[in-house]
């Protein structure tokens, strides 16, 4: 292709700019929190001396150990029940047939498009009737619920394009519906697996409201829960509510690092093919 | 057979959140406070909210979030990949990797990082002042008029590289003799935007435009942690007045007929978005 010189600057310069813009507000945050707990900031300050003391004491002062034992435990088994219940569900959608397969695979998918954020009140009663409130159940159960909608959808998509030859030769050999799932086709679908479990993860991990209405007990705060009461106890505090902000990121951040492939492939073939 | 595998996923799904979305369509029906008995109030609590100045505005709000959410970060998405698409671009990858990272990260840490790029003391204000630009500097969240977009912006920030990231992987299906073809007919940089990368796209933009279009309806974490609605009701929007009506003021009826109403408008966009879709196989 042939583009003039000044057409290539222009487009590096564009790039470069959404690059800085993307960037600029988590390196405001991260420049905040580098700064000594309780400094007052003004503008974009460098601090003086570089520590990470402001970590430790957001780590101390906002119980971190618990939330991020609790935000472990509740992704953790959210991705545990998303995964073994979307991978049969996925295979039946996709390899086997049965009445009502189409309508019941859209009721479904509907899940995708429902915005939670109307499910959440009679959700709240019910779990309050049956006194579940400030339990994990209470987050783990309906995003499990949630999160199963694109875990078989997802699924589906990718056992539609194994290859039929070898679910076949399987078929030959003697393999029942059920070893063809796990022996042949589970095997050759563990880098969608993959996908499907760093996206259920940092879906659960980031969940806010369902925490902010089923929770009230210190003990079961999640990490994203746990940032918002801490903001609002010491707001004024720049530098620590920003290195909360950090600690609560850092897990998903570490996750994108190692998976970004996964996560931009998932996200893009995932919302296309909707 | 095929129930078998698919009833743990369906179980789950029924369990918490299907039958809890009609339960919402059934509450909506009562004048309930959440804890003493509920009276039968029929299509009242529909009524109520139609009329509700408040729902209107919160309402309003989220139609204006969608040009905040959807539109202009199509047209930004569209417009980096109009200048990442013309040739072979060093650190590509890179360039995506790092526009799509807000997309990952939770609502609550967005709303922390924002907040402080909005302080009096913040670093908007204080690059504003660098420009020599003192008169425009502002306390952004707590100023009538301005809250409500600078809420907007955080939603363009954050769906923006979304759409860039759809819109590279679009480009790149794009049959290369197009290109060709309008080089040939001598079309420059903007004309062959619009003659070929644009026409090529348009399942992209749908798709784009689906997500965060319900994005921006659906918006809560972000101003329940930046703004709480405030100032005043200048950034109320439907899920926040739920939230309050259901868990703060026992109005719980009417929160789950406002729920009911915002599922439907959710639904109805999104089979009206999908009619855009070109007809496959064409």
């Amino acid at each position: 292709m042939i583009t003039s010189r000044a057409e290539r600057t222009l487009n590096y310069a564009v790039a470069l700019l959404f690059v800085v813009l993307s960037i600029a507000p988590l390196a405001g945050v991260l420049l905040a929190a580098l700064h000594p707990p309780g400094a007052l900031l003004s503008g974009i300050s460098l601090p003086e001396t570089l520590s990470l003391e402001t970590f430790a004491a957001a780590w101390e002062r906002g119980s971190f150990t618990t939330l991020m034992t609790s935000s472990l435990i509740v992704s953790g088994a959210v991705v545990l029940l998303t995964t073994l219940t979307s991978i049969p569900a996925g295979y039946a959608f996709g390899v086997i047939r049965f009445p009502f397969s189409n309508v019941l695979f859209y009721v479904l998918i509907a899940g995708i498009i429902i915005p939670f954020e109307a499910v959440i009140v009679p959700l709240y009663y019910s779990f309050r009737a049956l006194g579940l409130t400030n339990t994990y159940w209470a987050l783990i159960l309906p995003q499990a619920g949630l999160q199963v909608c694109f875990g078989t959808f997802w699924m589906r998509a990718f056992f539609r394009a194994a290859p039929l030859e070898l679910i076949e030769a399987a078929r030959i050999d003697g393999a029942t519906t059920w070893q063809v799932l796990w022996r042949v086709l589970v095997p050759i679908a563990r880098p969608a697996v993959f996908t499907l479990i760093v996206l259920v993860f940092t879906w659960s991990w980031n969940d806010f409201l369902l925490a902010l209405v089923m929770i009230s007990d210190e003990g079961h705060r999640t990490a994203p829960l746990g940032l918002s009461v801490f903001k609002s106890r010491y707001g004024l505090d720049v530098p620590q509510v920003s290195a909360a902000a950090i600690l609560v990121a850092l897990p998903i951040l570490i996750l994108y690092v190692i998976a970004q492939r996964q996560f931009i492939r998932g996200v893009l073939s995932g919302s296309i093919k909707a | 057979m095929g129930f078998l595998y698919i009833l743990p996923a369906f179980a789950l799904y029924g369990l918490f959140v299907l039958l809890p979305a009609l339960d919402g369509a059934w509450i909506s029906l009562f004048d309930w406070d959440g804890v003493t008995l509920a009276h039968w109030v029929g299509l009242g609590n529909y009524a109520d909210a139609l009329a509700d100045g408040l729902v209107q505005q919160a309402f309003f709000h989220a139609f204006v979030l969608i040009v905040f959410y959807a539109l202009a970060p199509v047209c930004l998405g569209l417009l980096v990949t109009a200048a990442l698409s013309r040739h072979p671009i060093r650190g590509l990858t890179a360039v995506r990797t790092i526009v799509f990272l807000p997309q990952v990260l939770a609502a609550v840490v967005i709303g922390v990082a924002w907040q402080w790029m909005y302080d009096p003391q913040g670093p908007v204000n204080a690059a504003l002042s660098a420009l020599g630009l003192d008169g425009f500097t502002r306390a952004w969240l707590g100023d009538f008029g301005v809250a409500l977009p600078a809420v907007g912006i955080i939603g363009t920030w954050v769906t923006t590289g979304l759409c860039a990231v759809l819109f590279i992987a679009g480009v790149q299906q794009i049959p290369m003799d197009r290109y060709d073809a309008a080089r040939v007919d001598g079309a420059g940089a903007v004309r062959e935007f619009f003659a070929v990368t644009l026409p090529g796209l348009r399942n992209e933009i749908v798709v784009a435009l689906l997500l965060t279009v319900v994005a921006a309806l659906r918006v809560f974490d972000v101003i329940f942690v930046t703004t709480k609605g405030g100032p005043g009701t200048e950034t109320y929007v439907p899920t926040l007045l739920i939230y309050k009506r259901a868990f703060v003021s026992g109005e719980v009826g009417s929160a789950a007929a406002i729920a009911t109403i915002l599922t439907g408008l959710v639904l109805l966009v999104s089979v009206g978005i999908r009619r855009l879709e070109e007809p496959a196989d064409t």
